[in-house]
């Protein structure tokens, strides 16, 4: 019989999953938006959009699993944390309504269809940067006071944030880039390739300079990486970095479909763990722990049993949608 | 514009514009994706091109109002955190893991199927696309129904105790979810979506037959809509009847708001079926009323005694004007819905549709009446339930974040801005698409699909670069 203590902690590992899910879902075509301004070309515009219409909106529902999840399992943290991102919050949900309906609104019309390329275009960056912001806003620390947020409303604007949310936005368009060599072939693939190289290497140096940075917002988190008995994460985490990013430059360099897509994905996984290992105990740093944020055990435990069911139901058949459009894109192949 | 006004009225303002817009994507896409669901099976069923020029038709327009309803619905999952923080920290233990079960149950069925029911018929072959069709039908459902448990929840709490720091602490999941307004609320508000779909799809074949005598598709599709009229308008004025009696036992205030009782009737009260609303005095101006009517259908019985507002401190009383005229406005247009029901089946019976042009007139103009009514029943509900978020424990006043109200205003200016800017083109173009009507070569063309080559997608819109 577990108690609420352990499912609470059981609970941070599944909103983490979630979180990180939506991360890497919805990085690959938030970052195809990005990349669009770089290819003008109409049909290749076409190709790089018809390669995640099946797709988005699942992937963007990992969002709403991680916010609906939030509140569910920890009030208190989603209580605090999204008054405190206020603005980034919004401008997250506004910029992913563009977006969003430019994947269908661009094909109803010839005029406009420059509008939306922008929606989408701008939707895509300004949802990544508003979330890598947020996520440097958090790492910075919240601001607690009788269970509620007590900071200002700029508190979360900061060089910090404004450089972790170009972080973001340049990892996911790596993410995108490589998404594309997996599904595309001739012209658009090549020219991902060589886009893709640039910005793995910008990737890797912001995530070297967040990794520098993070230790001194916070003496936890020096204290975390630097002394005391968790000192092996410094080692490990960096030494898979550049493994992840050798294979990376390999797989570009050669030419491979896959692996350059698999390298990123574990780039962007093994820098959600390096964020994991800052924050443990905490769900909102500095002061909130996954424990005093943690709904009452009933809840926990009720909404425990749909997820361990539903979760690996919800993977399997994702997975199949997956499959059913796999593949390089035919820009000719009639899907009606 | 907005300066002067509290962080708690801009608080509120947004919820009700960015909720009201959000729901008339979902009261839509819930009855499209049973049609569809019930046009592929026909045209498996029969092999008749018919219905599945209808599906390929009606499921562009779907995937538009289905793109429309994801955005807007994420919009709704932060706003409780962002505006109502309080709200979501006491209520979260109850309230958030059924919306959590909403994601897992609902939300992801219908993405993950929806890619294949758009794209993937020669992908999958007929039967698993057949299985996803239903699959993002049921989906639709399911997400109702977790949405309004939610919803009712807030309006008869119920299975819950406190803990020391002021959360409502979740005793029993059973009595929570099935609390006591939920199955008439579910009920209504679900005869409700097939009903707008019924009146959207009615219009549009109306529409092409008008232009078109005889048109077949927009044949089929008419008496299809005009079907669900007739049978299922006198069963929604009966759940809605059963559910209005639900709230009169549960929460008296919002009928005495509806019925416009500001006074108590101690023998029989009128049913007052028109009447300007005087909130500073306390009555309604001008009404037109039936003597003990409203006793008849509230209490069935003439002389049965009803309480008005006067029994009710004046800081719990909902504001009686919006409930009163809404509810109106609601029971009104169900009566029109039962009126082209009925006509329908008597044009039927005089020759067919096809021939009834003014019952085809009437059904154009009827089709935006079920979402007129569900925003109408909605305001009439919320409004009527104010002023508490959950009913008779946690006021709205209580449920705010500690925001500032310029911030809010800042953010209600830019919903209200982005929405008429992107909603407006998406129900432009469904309307574009409408006007072309089914069978329109190239119609399902330009579906975001991965499909259609340059060339037909500037074929497709060359009539409209020579407008």
């Amino acid at each position: 019989m577990m108690f609420g203590y352990e499912l609470s902690f059981l609970w941070a590992g599944l909103i983490a999953f979630a979180v990180l899910t939506y991360v890497v879902l919805d990085g690959f075509d938030l970052g195809i938006g990005i990349l669009f301004p770089f290819y003008p070309n109409e049909k290749h515009r076409d190709v790089m959009m018809n390669s995640v219409a099946p797709v988005w909106d699942g992937n963007e529902t990992w969002l709403v699993l991680g916010g609906g999840g939030l509140m569910a399992v920890f009030p208190l943290a989603y209580a605090v944390v999204m008054p405190a991102l206020y603005m980034p919050i919004i401008l997250m949900l506004l910029a992913l309504v563009f977006r969003g309906v430019s994947f269908e609104f661009r094909w109803k019309t010839t005029r406009w269809r420059g509008v939306w390329d922008i929606a989408f275009f701008g939707g895509s960056l300004i949802a990544a940067l508003s979330q890598g912001i947020a996520l440097g806003a958090l790492v910075q620390g919240i601001e607690v006071e009788n269970r509620a947020y007590a900071g200002g409303w700029w508190d979360w604007l900061t060089p910090f944030s404004l450089m972790t949310g170009v972080a973001v936005a340049t990892g996911y368009a790596l993410l995108g880039a490589t998404w594309i060599i997996m599904k595309t072939e001739g012209t658009v693939a090549d020219r991902m390739r060589r886009h893709a190289l640039q910005l793995g290497a910008a990737t890797l140096v912001f995530i070297g300079i967040v990794s520098l940075w993070t230790p001194f917002q916070d003496r936890v988190y020096f204290e975390r990486w630097f002394t005391g008995a968790t000192w092996y994460w410094s080692v490990i985490v960096p030494v898979l970095m550049a493994a992840a990013a050798f294979v990376l430059w390999r797989g570009i360099a050669y030419r491979h479909d896959v692996t350059p897509f698999l390298a990123s994905l574990s780039i962007f996984v093994l820098s959600f763990v390096g964020i994991g290992v800052s924050f443990y105990p905490m769900i909102v740093p500095p002061s909130l722990t996954i424990v005093e944020a943690a709904a009452p055990e009933s809840s926990l435990r009720f909404a425990l049993v749909g997820a361990l069911i539903l979760i690996p139901i919800i993977l399997i058949y994702t997975a199949y949608s997956y499959w059913v459009f796999r593949g390089k894109i035919d820009p000719d192949e009639g899907y009606h | 514009m907005l300066a002067g006004y509290t962080a708690e009225t801009l608080a509120r303002l947004q919820f009700a514009f960015t909720v009201s817009f959000h729901i008339v994507f979902p009261a839509f896409s819930i009855g499209l994706a049973s049609y569809l669901a019930v046009l592929n099976g026909l045209w498996l069923w029969t092999r008749d091109r018919v219905y599945l020029t209808l599906f390929d038709f009606w499921k562009a327009i779907f995937a538009i109002a289905f793109g429309m309803g994801v955005v807007s619905g994420i919009v709704m999952s932060y706003q409780f955190g962002t505006n109502w923080s309080v709200f979501s920290d006491r209520t979260g233990p109850v309230l958030g893991p059924l919306m959590a079960y909403e994601v897992l149950t609902a939300f992801f069925l219908e993405a993950g199927f929806l890619g294949i029911m758009l794209f993937g018929r020669k992908r999958v072959g007929d039967g698993l696309h057949m299985m996803a069709t239903g699959m993002v039908a049921v989906g639709t459902l399911v997400s109702a129904t977790w949405i309004l448990s939610v919803n009712s929840w807030m309006h008869t709490p119920q299975g819950f105790g406190m803990n020391d720091v002021g959360q409502f602490i979740p005793l029993d999941w059973w009595a929570i979810i099935f609390n006591p307004s939920f199955p008439y609320r579910l009920t209504h508000m679900v005869l409700a979506a097939y009903l707008t779909t019924a009146f959207v799809v009615g219009a549009v074949g109306a529409w092409h037959l008008l232009r078109t005598p005889g048109r077949r598709s927009a044949l089929v599709m008419f008496s299809m809509a005009m079907w669900m009229a007739t049978l299922v308008t006198p069963l929604q004025i009966l759940a809605g009847d059963m559910h209005g009696l639900n709230t009169l036992e549960h929460q008296p205030a919002k009928v005495m708001a509806m019925e416009g009782h500001f006074e108590s009737h101690p023998d029989g009260a009128p049913l007052i079926l028109f009447g300007l609303v005087n909130e500073d005095e306390k009555r309604i101006d001008y009404s037109i009323e039936i003597p003990k009517l409203s006793s008849l259908i509230l209490k069935h019985h003439l002389d049965a005694p009803l309480d008005g507002l006067d029994t009710i401190p004046d800081d719990e009383e909902p504001p009686v004007s919006i409930v009163f005229y809404t509810f109106r406005v609601m029971v009104a247009l169900g009566f029109a819905m039962l009126g082209i029901g009925l006509w329908s089946l008597w044009a039927r019976w005089r020759g067919g549709l096809g021939e009834a042009t003014w019952l085809q007139r009437a059904a154009v103009v009827m089709g935006p009446a079920g979402f007129i009514a569900v925003l109408a029943g909605w305001i009439t509900t919320e409004v009527g339930r104010q002023p508490w978020t959950v009913y008779g424990l946690m006021r709205t006043s209580e449920s705010l974040s500690p925001i500032d109200a310029p911030a809010v205003a800042s953010s209600l200016v830019a919903f209200i801005i982005v929405y008429f800017f992107v909603f407006g083109a998406g129900i432009y173009y469904i309307l574009r698409l409408m006007d072309k009507g089914p069978g329109q070569a190239k119609v399902e063309g330009p579906t975001r699909t991965a499909g259609t080559t340059p060339a037909q997608q500037v074929q497709d819109e060359r009539p409209e670069m020579q407008q």
